[in-house]
């Protein structure tokens, strides 16, 4: 704060550029595998091929948005079945509440879409412009002059295509991708198909190019919602300040007799950083844990002969630990405690639910709904009947024959509306609702009570599965 | 490389300053400011272009001329478009041949449900089970008749209406009020069809045979000698469970004495043939249909 004249000062801040620097080192080339792995996920599934025969798309992982249908492989998850989605989100959620509280931001500096993109966007750039001190005399350069002009223009070419894939990638999960590929290059896709790569280019284009550490900072709920999910056992990228301070310029700590940390103040740790911080200042919101910085010190400390981990992965813990002059706990225990055994217990729980209903699924589904407007109808002959909207579903990808018949009571006898069997042929992976009627004779002891418990049976006369269903029979009660 | 604008001991003050407490200047990013002004500015132009500021009789039109009420118009238009097709074929195919079409008697069904609680559900119920007078359509007891063309044919000109001459029309006497029968010839026949009609018994047993012979001068002509009634006529099948207006023994003397009237609007003037088409393979399928 300035002084007694009240000038006022500017609540607004313009972002400021930074210029990351290339850096070698194990979590690096942890990273850059894991980009090639998610990225090759992303943009290489919807290519893979699935026969299910000639009734059912062969893309083994489609959301069929048009037809209500999710394929994943083998598993074909209908609209009634979303439990099953609902079931993979509670697992991500807690599958997330683990790995925040064992090991940190660790989605956000590996994983998260944000954090892969822009790594390949830095990546890009740096093919193009150079590494950080030419990007940085490039956009210092005031003059725009050719090669500025051919720089930037390439560069943002470069972006624009990677956006373009991304957005492209994305419409293909949604049907069939070599279909679509051929009707996009022609421009016959449907509009939808186009604007949704148009939105995901340009958002891809944006946060990935320009946007950036913005996004995490501003823009991004998680680094609020983690910082609370975090404990003094989770790991986090710190510091080791009782170790790096005072810190100095190694010439200066060599010509002076003044005691002397590790650090030389190299600013290599700053200069990788994609977030633009100094982890030297200790745990900050904008650090998203990607641990570039342990691998620039760690080569530092290496060229000057010093021990690695100045810069390391660390709990609070071992900090008190440790400026006491103790050990710190082992990593293994770091991660193995009751709260994330807890988490890993609640995950598997859900995720053995989940398989388990995945193989109990029945390949007949049946939902019998009594009509209850009126419960039931008095016929000529005195006798009386109910009705039931009985929802076929027929999950193969041939039609099937299903009969049905009625368990309960010898005097019930069952009509199906629309033909005078009582079997119906459900068309390959369809659904049909029948309308099903149950008639007790007069008198029948069905007839005369208020509700009989009966069971509908289901059954494929051309390979004898069969399922039931229970419900009641209304009769009219004198 | 970026200054570090985040160290604690940088952090600049407002320059305010109440009983010892600074308010810290963290500065939000500038790019916000102007995406708030985008929103401000988006929100002007929204106010201009869509209907917005209230007047006195009404809000301001907006200029690209916007309108809820058109839309719903030309979402409808749109929908009617696409079904013109399937409306077509409704109203031209032979009725019999529409159940052998399953997309059309699905579409048919749909349809016709819909037009059902629209116009029908009011006297006949939303489940169509009926009420005293209005015939229940669930059941297997026609007046005239539970064929598709039957069924056509009623709600197409109505029943004993005055508004469509080809109206079917049935007139039963009303033996009591118009002194054709005396009141214990009556109570003779009521218990006689009592004694006919299926799960009834007659009250009085002994007037059975008497009311036979009622029977057979004054109602066999139209309700046949047997009771079994006569679809051409209207007339209703006296021998089965199904009663419209009461099978016990007040209501049917009520029925003899005064006779009924129902009546049924003709639909030929309200609905389209393809609605009407509908609605008859409706509630022919709801399981009746003969």
């Amino acid at each position: 704060m300035s002084n007694t004249q009240p000038e006022a000062p500017s609540l607004y801040a313009a972002r400021e550029p930074i210029f990351p620097k290339r850096v070698h080192g194990k979590f690096r080339n942890l990273k850059w595998v894991l980009m090639i792995f998610t990225l090759g996920i992303y943009y290489l599934t919807p290519w893979i091929r699935w026969d299910r025969g000639p009734n059912l798309p062969d893309q083994a992982v489609l959301v069929d948005l048009a037809n209500r249908r999710f394929f994943f492989f083998w598993i074909e998850i209908w609209p009634h079945e979303f439990y099953f989605v609902a079931g993979l989100l509670v697992m991500a959620g807690l599958g997330l509440f683990l790995f925040t509280s064992a090991l940190g931001r660790v989605w956000c500096g590996y994983a998260c879409p944000q954090t892969v993109w822009t790594d390949l966007f830095i990546l890009v750039e740096r093919w193009i412009e150079g590494d950080r001190n030419a990007r940085l005399r490039l956009h210092r350069q005031k003059k725009l002059d050719f090669r500025k002009i051919r720089l930037r223009l390439t560069k943002w070419v470069a972006w624009f295509l990677i956006g373009l894939a991304t957005g492209g990638a994305w419409v293909f999960y949604f049907t069939d991708a070599p279909t679509l590929a051929v009707d996009l290059v022609q421009g016959t896709a449907h509009p939808v198909a186009y604007t949704t790569m148009l939105i995901l280019t340009a958002t891809t284009f944006a946060f990935g190019g320009f946007a950036r550490e913005q996004i995490c900072i501003y823009a991004c709920p998680w680094p609020r919602i983690q910082a609370a999910m975090m404990d003094e056992d989770t790991l986090v990228v710190g510091y080791r300040s009782w170790r790096g301070e005072p810190r100095g310029k190694q010439r200066d700590q060599e010509n002076s007799t003044a005691p002397a940390g590790d650090c030389i103040d190299c600013m290599a740790c700053v200069n990788v950083c994609p977030m633009g911080i100094d982890i030297r200042d200790g745990q900050q919101l904008e650090c998203i844990t990607c641990a570039l910085c342990i691998d620039a010190c760690d080569d530092i400390m290496a060229k000057i002969g010093k021990p690695r981990g100045l810069i390391d992965y660390m709990a609070l813990t071992d900090e008190i630990a440790e400026r006491e002059g103790k050990a710190p706990k082992p990593i293994w225990r770091h991660v193995f405690r009751p709260r994330t055994i807890l988490y890993t217990t609640l995950w598997s729980l859900v995720g053995v639910a989940l398989v388990v209903a995945l193989f109990m699924r029945s390949d007949i589904e049946v939902t019998v709904a009594p009509v209850r407007n009126p419960t039931f109808v008095t016929l000529s002959d005195g006798s009386i009947r109910n009705t039931y909207d009985v929802r076929l579903r027929n999950k193969h990808g041939s039609d099937r024959p299903f009969q049905i018949s009625v368990k309960g009571h010898p005097a019930l006898r069952v009509q199906l509306e629309g033909t005078p069997y009582g079997a119906v042929t459900v068309p390959a992976d369809s659904t049909q609702l029948q309308r099903v009627y149950i008639v007790a004779a007069p008198g029948s002891d069905p007839a005369d009570s208020e509700r009989w418990d009966i069971r509908l049976w289901v059954e494929d006369t051309s390979n004898g599965d069969r399922v039931y269903k229970d419900t009641i029979f209304n009769g009219k009660a004198n | 490389m970026a200054k570090q604008p985040h160290k604690k001991q940088d952090v600049e003050t407002t320059g305010h300053e109440w009983d010892g407490i600074q308010e810290f200047n963290n500065p939000l990013p500038r790019w916000w400011l102007w995406v708030f002004y985008a929103c401000i500015a988006w929100g002007v132009w929204y106010s201009v272009a869509y209907p917005a500021w209230p007047g006195l009789k009404s809000a301001t039109a907006g200029y690209l001329g916007f309108s809820t009420r058109a839309q719903v118009a030309e979402n409808i238009a749109e929908f009617e478009e696409k079904l013109a097709p399937m409306n077509d074929k409704l109203a031209s195919v032979e009725l019999a041949s529409i159940a052998d079409d399953s997309e059309l008697r699905g579409y048919a069904v749909s349809a016709g449900a819909a037009v059902f609680k629209t116009w029908c559900a009011q006297c006949h119920g939303s489940g169509a089970a009926g009420a005293k007078g209005y015939p229940n359509l669930l059941d297997d007891d026609w007046l005239w008749g539970g064929t598709m063309e039957d069924i056509h044919t009623t709600i197409t000109h109505g029943i004993r209406n005055t508004d469509d001459e080809d109206a079917r029309f049935s007139q039963m006497p009303a033996f009591g009020r118009d002194e054709l029968l005396e009141k214990e010839q009556i109570a003779q026949v009521v218990n006689y069809v009592m004694s006919i009609s299926a799960g009834n018994t007659p009250q009085d047993a002994s007037l059975v045979a008497e009311g036979e012979v009622v029977f057979q001068d004054n109602c066999a002509a139209c309700h046949m000698e047997d009771g079994t009634g006569d679809r051409f006529q209207g007339a209703p099948n006296l021998t089965d469970a199904i009663w419209l207006f009461g099978g016990d023994y007040a209501a049917l003397y009520e029925t003899v004495y005064n006779a009924r009237y129902g009546v049924m609007p003709n639909w030929n003037t309200r609905l389209s043939e393809a609605e009407i088409r509908a609605v008859a393979t409706y509630v022919h399928g709801l399981g009746g249909g003969e």
